[in-house]
């Protein structure tokens, strides 16, 4: 898949500039493309490195299994099959702390360990309600700091790169609470009508 | 508003020693698990952020959003996010390089800026997202995760330009 962005995006670029006059514009860009490249990923490091490491010292002092712990009144709803004590809702519970705080490579293994559970639970070929849920509620990020999003735009200059925060919080909310209501939608309008 | 980083910092490290953990060491272990993953994560990125850089410059990026400006501009969402909005669910590098050209090209205070990073800060890969968590499960019919997952994508677009206009309105 990546490698047919990569071609279309290269040859469009190419073939456009012929036709658009800018073979210029592009012959530059190559160059300044990957010097920029380098700039972005060596000024984000620093913020980067920095947040990852002080979230595993959150990790490991356990914060993220009491965090989870506060929102399982919450996700019992959005869960309703899955059982309050199973090992599927206190893993659904810790992957959505990770995903809270920024702990990427934590949330995504508890991620998959939850779709086993869930997928033991059930038996069958085709995803539950709640491995629907579940999938829509990772791919909609709920992070309480865009720490990746605010690096870069510390590293292009910005007065305040982390004042688009609220936006975000609104944003994330509202965009997850829209992907949840079509699903809980879908399923009310019947199982088989939206096989995709 | 910034101050609550150096607050959240302290309050983590404070809570950790407390409770006895390893605080500098559990440091470093993150800290060294981030520059694996950005050193696996940077050929990705110096490849695409090339091809996004020689996209822009050919000028096809402008004339898609001129293009497609016309039904972008009647619901009042800026054509010039359009590239990045629509490359997010499929790509997270792509969108990544894409989301640095407009901070580069407006500035990351200006509203496109702000719109782009408010997106960017609000979604995930999509499909990525998809193919992993089902195919680590083998499960081939996702219903409808899919079509909610784009809707939630869809959503967030519309609301982050909602919300940076009104919040930042006249501070541009």
């Amino acid at each position: 898949m990546i490698s047919y962005i990569f071609v279309v995006m290269i040859a469009i670029s190419v073939i456009g500039s012929v036709i658009l006059g800018t073979t210029a514009e592009v012959s530059g860009a190559v160059m300044d493309g990957a010097q920029s490249a380098v700039e972005l990923i060596i000024s984000i490091c620093g913020m980067m490195c920095l947040w990852s490491g002080i979230m595993q010292v959150a990790k490991e002092a356990k914060l993220t299994q009491k965090l989870s712990k506060l929102f399982a009144p919450l996700l019992s709803r959005l869960f309703p099959d899955v059982s309050k004590d199973s090992k599927a809702f206190s893993l659904i519970c810790m992957n959505v702390s990770a995903n809270l705080l920024g702990l990427a490579n934590a949330a995504t293994p508890l991620g998959l360990q939850a779709m086993q559970e869930l997928k033991a639970q059930s038996d069958t070929d085709v995803a539950t309600d709640s491995m629907v849920n579940f999938v829509v509620l990772n791919t909609a990020s709920i992070q309480l700091l865009p720490t990746t999003v605010a690096a870069m735009r510390d590293a292009l200059g910005s007065r305040s790169p982390y004042d688009v925060i609220f936006c975000v919080w609104i944003t994330s909310v509202l965009a997850l609470f829209s992907g949840l209501t079509v699903s809980k939608l879908c399923c009310a309008f019947g199982r088989d009508k939206w096989s995709l | 508003m910034e101050f609550v980083m150096p607050c959240i910092i302290a309050f983590i490290v404070c809570y950790a020693l407390i409770k006895k953990v390893p605080v500098f060491d559990a440091f470093v272990v993150g800290a060294k698990d981030c520059i694996k993953m950005i050193f696996t994560l940077a050929p990705t990125l110096i490849g695409l952020i090339v091809s996004v850089t020689m996209l822009k410059a050919s000028g096809v990026l402008d004339l898609l959003t001129d293009l497609l400006s016309p039904v972008t501009d009647k619901i009042g969402f800026p054509s010039e996010l359009l590239p990045m909005t629509l490359l997010r669910p499929v790509s997270g590098g792509g969108s990544t390089a894409l989301l640095n050209q407009v901070l580069s090209d407006f500035g990351p205070d200006s509203f496109l800026g702000r719109c782009a990073s408010v997106i960017a800060g609000s979604t995930e890969t999509t499909f990525y997202a998809i193919a992993v968590y089902f195919g680590a499960v083998k499960i081939k019919k996702i219903r409808h995760t899919l079509f909610a997952a784009l809707v939630a994508d869809f959503t967030a677009a519309i609301i982050a330009v909602l919300t940076v206009n009104l919040f930042f309105q006249g501070r541009v």
